[in-house]
Order: C-alpha cells, then sequence, then structure tokens
C-alpha cells in the first residue's frame, strides 16, 4: 500500500547515472518536442525512449502501471484534437463543429505522440532515481537552496502516508454513518468532509515533522552532506544520449518536411 | 574546523537552568508555564510527570529550541503559532545559553512515530541531524553505525526502507538519529505512548543503554511511571501554570516522591507503579433503567474462516480478463462469536492483523475470504453482510471507534458531534444528554472537538458512536495514551454497557482493561513471514 519511495530491486544501469544528468538529457529531449507539433519528431522520440525502457528497469508492463494516465491523458488530448482543431484537407467524418479532416486527424495524432514522448522521459526518470538522490543533486551539483529541496524531499514521504491516512478516514467516517453511497451531490459531500479531514491530519503531522527536523538542526546556512552527488563517465554518455535523441528527432522531422513551430503555427 | 568528537562516550552532559521561566503559546489567553525554576545537573536523569496542561510538552519544546523565541526573532516552525505574540519571561539556559543558540545540544523525540521519520532509507534518516550539524561525511557514517547499533537496529541494512520499521523501530530510529547528533541533553515527549507493550520495552531499554554509555542528561515525559522508574534519579512534578504559586509541584527521588505524593499523583491520572485504578465491577446492576437491548447471551455476530487485509482486491489485467485478484491477507482462518452483554478481547503481537480483524468484523473491511455475518437478532432486515449495509444501517446495528479520535470527527462542535449519528437516523437525542453527563462532557458541549485534551478526545469519541444505539460495540486500542483517570472511567463505563446487553469487542494490549471488561479472549498469532514486526531485543551488537 505505502508508496515506496526507494529503488530497492532495481539493479538498472540508468540507476547508477547522476539524477541531474538524466534531468538534463530529459530536458534536452522534452524542450525539443515541445518546439514542434508534428508526428515524425515524436515518433522517432518515442522510438529511442521505448528502446531505453530496460536499461531503466522498466518493463512495458511496469510502464503502464505506473505511467497510466500520462499516457490516457496524452490519447485524450490527441483524440480532442482531432476533432476540434481546424480542419484541412479532406473531411473524414463530420458532425458540425466536431469534424475529422486528414489535417486535424495528422495534427492529433502529432499531439497524442508528441504528449507521450514527452511524458515518458519523465516517467523513465523517476523509475530509475531514487528521489533521496535526487535531491542530493539538486543541492549539491545545481546549488539550489537545501532548505527548500530537503523539505520538498520530507513532504514527499508524508504523501504515501496521506494515502494510508485516506483509507482510515473513509472507514472511521462510515463508522459515523457518512455513507459514500447515495446521490452524486451527497457523494460529493461526503468526499469533501473527508478531505477536509485528510487536510487537518496533513497540517498536523507536517507541523509534527517540521518540529522533528528542527530540532535535529535542520534550518542553519551551512551543512554537510553524507551522501555525496558525484558525476561519473556514465553521465556523460546519458546527456550525450539525450542529445542525439533530441537531434534525431529534429533531424527526422525537417527531412520529412513535417517541422511544424508551434509558435510559428498555421491557421 | 572545529573538533569532533569520535567516541560517543565523550558526550559533555549538558545542564539546565530555569529561572523563573514561563512561555504563552501566541493566542492563548494564560500562559502554558509560568514560574519555573529548576536545575538538571549535567548527567542527571529527569522524569516530568504533571496532569495535561501543566505545560510538560511546552518545556521540552522549548529545551529542544523549537519553540518561537522572541528574543532570536525566529520560531515560523513553532507548533503554538506565529512567535510574534508569543510570550516568553523569566530565562530558560541549556549550558548558561538560550537553548536555540545551541543547536545540537539537545535532541528531542516526540509521540508520533510516524513523524519522527525524515528520509527513506535508514542510514540517511539517522545522517540527517549530523548533516545539519555540519559534521565532516566521513564522521557521519562511523556515528551513524554506532547509533544504529546502540539503538539494536545494527543489524539492518543502511538502505533498508524506513517505511517497512514497526512504531517501536521508528522511535528507536529516532533515537539514533538523535545520538548521532552527540547530544549532552536528550528529551524523549512520551515517547512510548502509541507503542504496544513490547516496543515500549524496545525503546526504554534502547534509551537505557545509551544513556550509560553517553552519560548524556535526560528529561522524559511520560504517563507510565512504572516504566521509566528504574531509569531515572529524579522524578520532577509540575502543575498547570498560576501567576503565585510556583511550576514545581514536588522534586525529590524516585522512590520518596512515589511515597509522598503518591495520592496527588494518582488523582492526577499518573500511572504510579502497583496502582491499578477502581473500576466498576462486572455484574453489578447499573443505577439507570434495564436497558432494552435485549437477554444477554445473543449470538449478534460471527466470523466464519475469516482471512483479512487492509488492501483491495486488485484487477488481473487485459490476460486475466479483468477478474479481481485478492491481496495478501495479513491473518486467516479467524473464527469468532459476538454475543449481546459479552466481551470479546482481541490479542496479539504487532503485525497479526488485530485491528484489520475487528475493522472486518465492524463492517468496514472486506473479508478477503471467509464471511461475517449478523444474526437477524441484530441486522434486523439489514442482510446478512454487515460490509454491505449502508452507513446509516451500520451505525444503530455496530458502533466502531477508532485507535485516533480526530479520524472520527465530522463537525466543529462535541454537540453537534454528538447529535450527528441520532440526526441521521431520524432520532431525537434521547440518549444524548445521558451520554454527555455520564462522560465528563457537560462543560464542553460548544468546544470545538480538535482542541480538546486527549482524554476528553478519547470520551467523545465512544460517547458519539454510542450515541447510535449499537447493538455492537468494537474498539480499537481504546487505552492508548491515556492516563489513569480516563482510563478507569472507560473501563467502569464499558463494564455498564456489557451489563446492560451491548456487545463490546475490543483490541487491546492492556491485559487489566481486558480483566476489567471480562468475557472471551482471541489471541491472534504473528504472521507466516515472522520477524520483521517482533521485537529484536538482546540481539544489540557488540561495539
Amino acid at each position: 500500500m505505502r508508496q515506496e519511495l526507494t529503488l530497492r530491486g532495481n539493479t538498472a544501469v540508468l540507476t547508477r547515472a547522476n539524477p541531474l544528468a538524466k534531468f538534463a538529457a530529459v530536458m534536452l529531449i522534452t524542450m525539443v518536442l515541445a518546439l514542434s507539433i508534428d508526428w515524425v519528431s515524436a515518433s522517432v522520440a518515442l522510438a529511442f525512449e521505448l528502446a531505453l525502457l530496460p536499461l531503466a528497469g522498466l518493463t512495458v508492463r511496469l510502464l503502464w502501471q505506473r505511467g497510466w494516465p500520462l499516457i490516457l491523458a496524452a490519447a485524450l488530448g490527441g483524440w480532442s484534437t482531432t476533432i476540434l482543431a481546424p480542419d484541412g484537407g479532406a473531411i473524414l467524418f463530420d458532425a458540425r463543429i466536431w469534424s475529422i479532416s486528414e489535417g486535424s486527424l495528422e495534427l492529433g495524432l502529432g499531439f497524442m505522440l508528441r504528449g507521450l514522448a514527452i511524458a515518458l522521459p519523465a516517467v523513465l526518470l523517476m523509475s530509475c532515481t531514487d528521489p533521496t538522490d535526487l535531491a542530493d543533486a539538486l543541492a549539491q551539483k545545481a546549488k539550489l537552496p537545501h532548505r527548500f529541496v530537503l523539505g520538498t524531499l520530507a513532504a514527499m514521504r508524508l504523501v504515501g502516508l496521506m494515502a494510508e491516512e485516506w483509507q482510515t478516514i473513509g472507514m472511521a467516517r462510515r463508522a459515523r454513518g457518512v455513507g459514500s453511497h447515495g446521490n452524486p451531490l451527497q457523494r460529493l459531500r461526503a468526499t469533501l468532509g473527508q478531505s477536509f479531514g485528510l487536510l487537518v491530519q496533513a497540517v498536523r503531522r507536517a507541523s509534527r515533522l517540521a518540529v522533528t527536523m528542527e530540532a535535529r538542526g535542520f534550518g542553519g546556512d551551512a551543512r554537510t552532506w553524507a551522501r555525496k552527488s558525484v558525476f561519473s563517465g556514465l553521465d556523460v554518455w546519458v546527456f550525450l544520449g539525450g542529445l542525439l535523441i533530441a537531434g534525431a528527432a529534429v533531424a527526422a522531422a525537417l527531412a520529412a518536411g513535417t517541422w511544424n513551430m508551434v509558435f510559428l503555427s498555421r491557421q | 574546523m572545529p573538533a569532533f568528537n569520535t567516541s560517543a562516550s565523550s558526550v559533555r552532559p549538558a545542564a539546565v537552568t530555569a529561572r523563573g521561566w514561563g512561555w504563552r503559546h501566541a493566542g492563548r489567553p494564560r500562559p502554558a508555564v509560568s514560574g519555573l525554576d529548576l536545575d538538571i545537573r549535567p548527567g542527571e536523569r529527569v522524569l516530568l510527570l504533571g496532569p495535561s496542561g501543566a505545560g510538560k510538552s511546552t518545556l521540552l519544546h522549548a529545551l529542544a529550541g523549537v519553540l518561537g523565541d522572541s528574543s532570536a526573532g525566529g520560531g515560523d516552525l513553532a507548533p503554538g503559532g506565529s512567535a510574534e505574540d508569543a510570550d516568553e519571561t523569566g530565562s530558560l539556559l541549556i549550558d548558561g545559553a538560550p537553548p536555540r543558540s545551541r543547536r545540537g545540544r539537545s535532541g528531542l523525540v516526540q509521540q508520533d512515530p510516524e513523524t519522527q521519520v525524515v528520509l527513506s532509507r535508514l542510514g540517511d534518516d539517522v545522517a540527517f541531524g549530523a548533516e545539519n550539524l555540519s559534521v565532516p561525511p566521513a564522521e557521519i557514517w562511523s556515528r551513524v553505525a554506532e547509533a544504529l547499533d546502540d539503538v539494536g537496529l545494527g543489524q539492518l541494512p543502511l538502505d533498508h526502507p524506513t517505511s517497512a520499521l514497526s512504531g517501536g523501530q521508528k522511535q528507536r530510529l529516532a533515537l539514533a538519529g538523535i545520538l548521532a547528533m552527540r547530544p549532552g541533553l536528550i528529551l524523549l515527549d512520551e515517547p512510548t505512548a502509541n507503542l504496544d507493550p513490547a516496543g515500549v520495552l524496545e525503546v526504554r531499554d534502547a534509551v537505557g543503554r545509551c544513556l550509560e554509555k553517553t552519560g548524556a542528561t535526560l528529561v522524559v515525559v511520560e504517563h507510565r511511571v512504572a516504566v521509566w522508574k528504574d531509569l531515572v534519579d529524579r522524578i520532577v512534578v509540575l502543575q498547570p501554570g498560576s501567576a503565585t504559586d510556583s511550576a514545581v509541584l514536588i522534586d525529590g527521588p524516585p522512590d520518596q516522591v512515589l511515597a509522598q505524593a503518591r495520592d496527588m499523583l494518582t488523582a492526577a491520572g499518573v500511572w504510579v507503579p502497583g496502582y491499578v485504578p477502581a473500576t466498576r465491577v462486572r455484574g453489578a446492576r447499573s443505577a439507570g433503567p434495564a436497558s432494552a437491548a435485549g437477554p444477554a447471551g445473543q449470538l449478534l455476530l460471527a466470523a466464519e474462516g475469516l482471512a483479512v487485509s487492509r488492501e483491495r482486491p486488485r484487477r488481473a489485467g487485459l490476460r486475466g480478463g479483468f477478474r479481481p485478484v485478492p491481496p495478501e491477507p495479513v491473518q486467516a482462518g479467524i473464527t469468532a462469536r459476538v454475543r449481546a452483554g459479552e466481551a470479546l478481547t482481541i490479542t496479539g503481537p504487532n503485525g497479526s492483523g488485530k485491528s484489520t480483524f475487528a475493522l472486518t468484523l465492524a463492517g468496514l473491511l472486506a473479508p478477503v475470504s471467509g464471511r461475517v455475518s449478523a444474526t437477524l437478532e441484530l441486522s434486523a432486515g439489514a442482510g446478512i453482510d454487515p460490509y454491505r449495509w449502508k452507513a446509516q444501517q451500520l451505525i444503530a446495528r455496530i458502533g466502531t471507534v477508532f485507535q485516533e479520535p480526530e479520524h472520527q470527527f465530522v463537525t466543529g462542535r462535541v454537540l453537534d458531534e454528538l447529535m450527528f449519528g441520532p440526526r441521521h437516523l431520524g432520532r431525537g437525542g434521547d440518549r444524548v444528554d445521558e451520554l454527555l453527563e455520564r462522560l465528563r462532557l457537560t462543560e464542553l458541549v460548544d468546544a470545538n472537538p480538535y482542541t480538546l485534551s486527549g482524554g476528553e478526545k478519547r470520551r467523545l469519541s465512544v460517547a458519539t458512536v454510542l450515541a447510535a444505539h449499537p447493538r455492537v460495540l468494537v474498539l480499537d486500542e481504546p487505552t492508548f495514551g491515556q492516563d489513569a483517570s480516563t482510563w478507569a472511567e472507560l473501563a467502569s463505563f464499558l463494564s455498564e454497557l456489557l451489563d446492560d446487553g451491548t456487545a463490546v469487542v475490543s483490541v487491546t494490549h492492556d491485559a487489566e482493561f481486558s480483566e476489567v471488561l471480562g468475557g472471551t479472549e482471541l489471541s491472534l498469532r504473528a504472521p507466516g513471514h515472522r520477524g520483521r514486526e517482533l521485537p529484536e531485543r538482546g540481539k544489540v551488537k557488540a561495539p
């Protein structure tokens, strides 16, 4: 039940890379894909990313388990673009404002693939990166303020705890006669009440955790790091890999003539 | 570069001096502590007692340097709110300096094990405090190993997930995190209130070993004197703040204080060693009118071959045809009978699924396999399976009191809280006045439930569930962390309910409590994958 924030059991090669290098590679790919809505650059990036799954210790099945909300969102985004985008080319289906044309289909497909190609590296990154190591790298290598980074990290632990708390509060409220039965309005009210209960508990827990951290000397200006975040040769390859995927995506789209900068989008 | 100690034995114990010290939390009319004069010598071990509201926790927070400090100007994390209008009087010093300026001289362990853990991996969590004190990295890891050994967690790998630890292990981990800071003053704020008896001893013994080794000063707040009596060499009893009296009521060696002030302490709800509060005897006729609950001994609820888990069934994937896959049960093959006017006590070690079983029996969790069935006497037309009952049908038949009262509060006022069940059932609050009176809540009807003390919250949570007139009452660890007065009230009240024909099912580690209630005991065994949840006392590696 409890969300594990460690990577026990995952020994894939990308788990050994510095989180910051992985982060940079992901940013490169994401930025390039954000520039153009076209299916060629997105498909090329997506193909590379799927090939990288084993390096992150992922299988297609695990990918679906962890990333299904993102995958569904991408598919939905693609679909709505297809039916709502301005038409171009032959009309394939028409129901007044909802219509599908060759142009809108291409745009929709590009949108969906782009969504997937942008979402996948994030899922990859989180699957092979321990949040503690990411925090170490962000504070030590990227020089982000350690108070912010470590505070966020500690708060993330509470998120897993809150999932359990939600279940308990749900049961405790049923035992008071607040059911999740009835019409949608009653259900909504029950859920709002339960959310409020969770919020109260979250605030209490958070303030106690803050006391714990402060009592352990947290909040000073200087600190040392027991875990030193280091770069290795692997990180060069990770960064070059990101560069390669981003470059290949742009080159393929330019060669196929589908490169379509969002900022200069046709109407 | 400051010089760092390489051995824990060279820790310099801290001295505490309070002179007319007082503290008022922001937004509160009265001070939590006032006029405190106290000297604690280096290496002394002090047990701090007193009724709730005497300011014990406030003093500990102040010594830990986490109370908003009006002079230092910080304090944005103070539990009492912003430091702006909090008010400090007199002086409170550690080694002659304000606690806030002595970061790392003291270390604090609080009550709730979940919020004592900061990071996800065992070793990282212990290292956290030492890192904040800018200890050189190489030195940190040797301190981490030593601290984990000292608290008896040395056998676990450094990347062991902290979420997989039991409550007692989490508290020992918190202690290790403090030891790695090499503090001269160890502060414990009810560190064992949320633990089962085995966990209590684990933590107490770990504290004892660490004090032997480091010689640090100890200040511990705890209701259960018997647990700490032999470990401390002084007991200080505080009393609620007033302008004229001193904050310290009694001060002296444990035996002397316990002899001198035994009656006063028991009256204040302190668990004095060898003292079991007087409770009502089962079978004595209650003063009230004979209840309409029906004849005693009638079967109300039965569990047959029950397997339980908190997890819901997963759906098998596409290839599995989306069939539900049952979760791995924490306990299986449970058979039990719940009868009117009889108590059923569920016992067993941590992780044996006691609470999970009770919640399943109470119709709040679906069984993994086997079944819970209500007799016609109880169901009265609602169907055989309590899990399928609507919430309103459930509360009129089976009432469940959760371990944490706050989880069950649904309104912002004590009276509304009590009227909530009857109102939803379309009934009048005929029983509410009686419950208010009986559980001493009459004065509090307009208060916000969240602002009550621990004992008041417990009494309220029992009253709210009973206001719906259930025939079966299920309680999850009702006596955890309660002072002796609340304990006695609760035990007497439940014994009266039993005599009136209500069935009482309680999950408890408290042998004295189940003795008062009588009835049968259902003892659940440790789960098959034994080990993780069991205490590891005596397994400490030699340093």
